[in-house]
């Protein structure tokens, strides 16, 4: 509560001061806007139903290609870690391919697919997989080989040792990868709304990119402000509880 | 009732280990860990291997639990050949190796659950007789970082003990404790040795440690891993670590093992008992 308290009182010194920079009238109004015309911009555009269909189409695009390449990641990692062949090859190309900035995807998925959906489902796959192929490998290569000799004398092998010993001890591992699969994914989803137009949606990035080409900054930064809180509120629901989760299990707070 | 069965004191193994042989060849050089190792076990003894460090006590532990295969010789266990882990031999780890992503009971029943003819009641309250019986049936639901040093291989002894094996193989399992911890899990394996008759071969480096608990200890050489020489301990049970009678044999004992280790063979001196 103290802290929520604490949260609070240094957001609204925040707001205060940068209302105070606005009244101070240090820069034009065009280029700082206020925060209350800011707020109206919202106000005007989450009644009007812009900002709610433009949340909901970027959202739709990051949750469904972050949630394939999840689905295709781990096993890739898995199989990475376990077969010798697939580190060398598949292991090397996505280690190559993760220190890729993920929006160099973008001109590619566009020459690819064009102006449709699917260039932006490839471009938030893109961003995802790697990171998780990575690290899922890494988590399990990191597994104390004693784990699975004493699940051996138990009676584990096979597919079992690797699904209730090697996938659960790695998770450290792979929660680190998630989040940064979602990082990047996050980050190429919105250079390619920013430059992109898809007649199938508009995005966030969209609006972002309007606000620019109208001169409305207050558009430019209440975009901004629901980007960061889609963030801020997707790391809170997506991962704390992961986090939550190997703190109380593991005792460590990764 | 299929508890009251499944709780239930089976014949311990003998185990037969016959002419041993082990070589780890890697790119830098060959290591010769055993060298036609053979050792009885009787039905329901109690064997602590001795040796200095490397003399191949956990190979040869490794071999009898089937982690691991011989290159020569070959282990039986009530007459047949060891070729992989079996439900009837359990392992317990210097490292308790227990599972930081399940709690204490789930840490137990991860074996349980492997073993086939049992519901998940049964399986619930053999788990839970087993935690009992070390002392620990108010930590169900902690998790393995909550637990002391102690505690981790009380829970360790309960996973091992758990499928009901006939034979517990213990590779240094109290190494890493302090001296009092450790004299506790003296007095508790002693207890539960004699009650649910299992057949036991404990590794130590701790001379004190192996007169306490074995009815037998086994001197190993290092380089190549052979067996030494055999001492049988006569005294009553349960024993006490820090008894006169003890010292006496841990003294002959650890007179032995200095011989058997002696600086021109390469080998590091062994711990030697406080
Ligand atoms: N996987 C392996 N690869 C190569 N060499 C090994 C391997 N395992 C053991 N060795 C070697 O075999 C020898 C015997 O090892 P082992 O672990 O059985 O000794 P130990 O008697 O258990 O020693 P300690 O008391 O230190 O645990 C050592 O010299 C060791 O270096
Ligand atoms: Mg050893």
């Amino acid at each position: 509560m103290r802290r929520t308290l604490k949260a609070l009182v240094f957001f609204a010194g925040l707001l205060l001061a940068w209302e105070a920079v606005c009244l101070a009238r240090i820069w034009s109004p065009v280029l700082v806007p206020s925060p209350v015309s800011v707020g109206r911009y919202l106000w005007e555009a989450a009644n009007d139903g812009t900002l709610g269909s433009a949340t909901v189409v970027t959202l739709r695009r990051l949750v469904l290609g972050y949630c394939f390449g999840l689905a295709i990641g781990l096993p890739l990692g898995l199989l990475t870690a376990r077969f010798k062949v697939v580190g060398d090859t598949l292991g090397l190309l996505a280690l190559g391919l993760q220190t890729l900035p993920s929006v160099c995807w973008v001109p590619l998925a566009l020459l690819w697919f064009g102006q449709t959906e699917a260039a932006m489902f490839f471009v938030v796959v893109m961003g995802t997989i790697w990171s998780v192929i990575i690290a899922t490998e890494n988590g399990v290569k990191n597994v104390p080989p004693i784990y699975a000799r004493a699940a051996r004398t138990m009676g584990s092998s096979g597919l079992h040792t690797w699904l209730r010993v090697l996938l659960p001890a790695a998770l450290p591992f792979i929660v680190g990868g998630m989040k940064q699969g979602w990082a990047f994914a996050w980050r190429s989803l919105m250079a390619a709304e920013i430059y992109v137009t898809i007649l199938s949606g508009f995005g966030l990035g969209h609006l972002l990119h309007y606000g620019r080409e109208l001169n409305a900054m207050e558009q430019v930064i209440g975009i901004m402000l629901v980007l960061l809180l889609i963030g801020l509120i997707a790391d809170k629901v997506l991962f704390s509880p992961w986090e939550r989760f190997l703190h109380r299990r593991w005792g460590t707070a990764k | 009732m299929t508890l009251q069965t499944e709780v239930q004191n089976e014949a311990s193994s003998k185990l037969s280990v016959q002419h041993v042989s082990k070589t780890f060849r890697s790119r830098a050089r060959v290591v010769h860990a055993l060298d036609d190792v053979s050792l009885d076990v009787g039905e329901g003894e109690f064997v602590c291997l001795v040796g200095p460090s490397g003399c191949g006590k956990s190979t040869l532990l490794n071999i009898i639990a089937g982690l691991d295969l011989a290159d020569g010789g070959r282990v039986l266990t009530d007459g047949a050949p060891v070729a992989a882990p079996g439900r009837d031999r359990m392992m317990m780890f210097q490292e308790s190796a227990l599972f930081p992503w399940l709690d204490v009971l789930s840490n137990v029943l991860f074996g349980l659950k492997l073993k086939p003819g049992l519901d998940a009641g049964e399986r619930r309250k053999v788990a839970e007789f087993y935690l009992k019986l070390v002392g620990l049936e108010k930590f169900h639901r902690a998790f393995v970082h909550e637990l002391s040093g102690g505690m981790k291989q009380r829970v360790a002894l309960a996973r091992a003990l758990a499928p009901n094996p006939r034979a517990l193989l213990m590779d240094e399992p109290f190494a890493a404790l302090d001296a009092l911890t450790r004299e506790q899990l003296y007095g508790d394996l002693q207890r539960i040795w004699q009650e649910r008759k299992k057949t036991i071969v404990f590794v130590t480096h701790n001379v004190r440690e192996a007169c306490c608990l074995g009815d037998r200890v086994v001197l190993f050489s290092p380089h190549p891993g052979r067996i030494r020489e055999e001492f049988k301990i006569d005294l009553p049970r349960p024993r006490d670590i820090n008894s006169v009678d003890l010292a006496r044999y841990s003294t002959r004992i650890t007179a032995a093992l200095k011989n058997y280790a002696r600086p021109e063979s390469g080998a590091e001196l062994v711990e030697v008992a406080e």
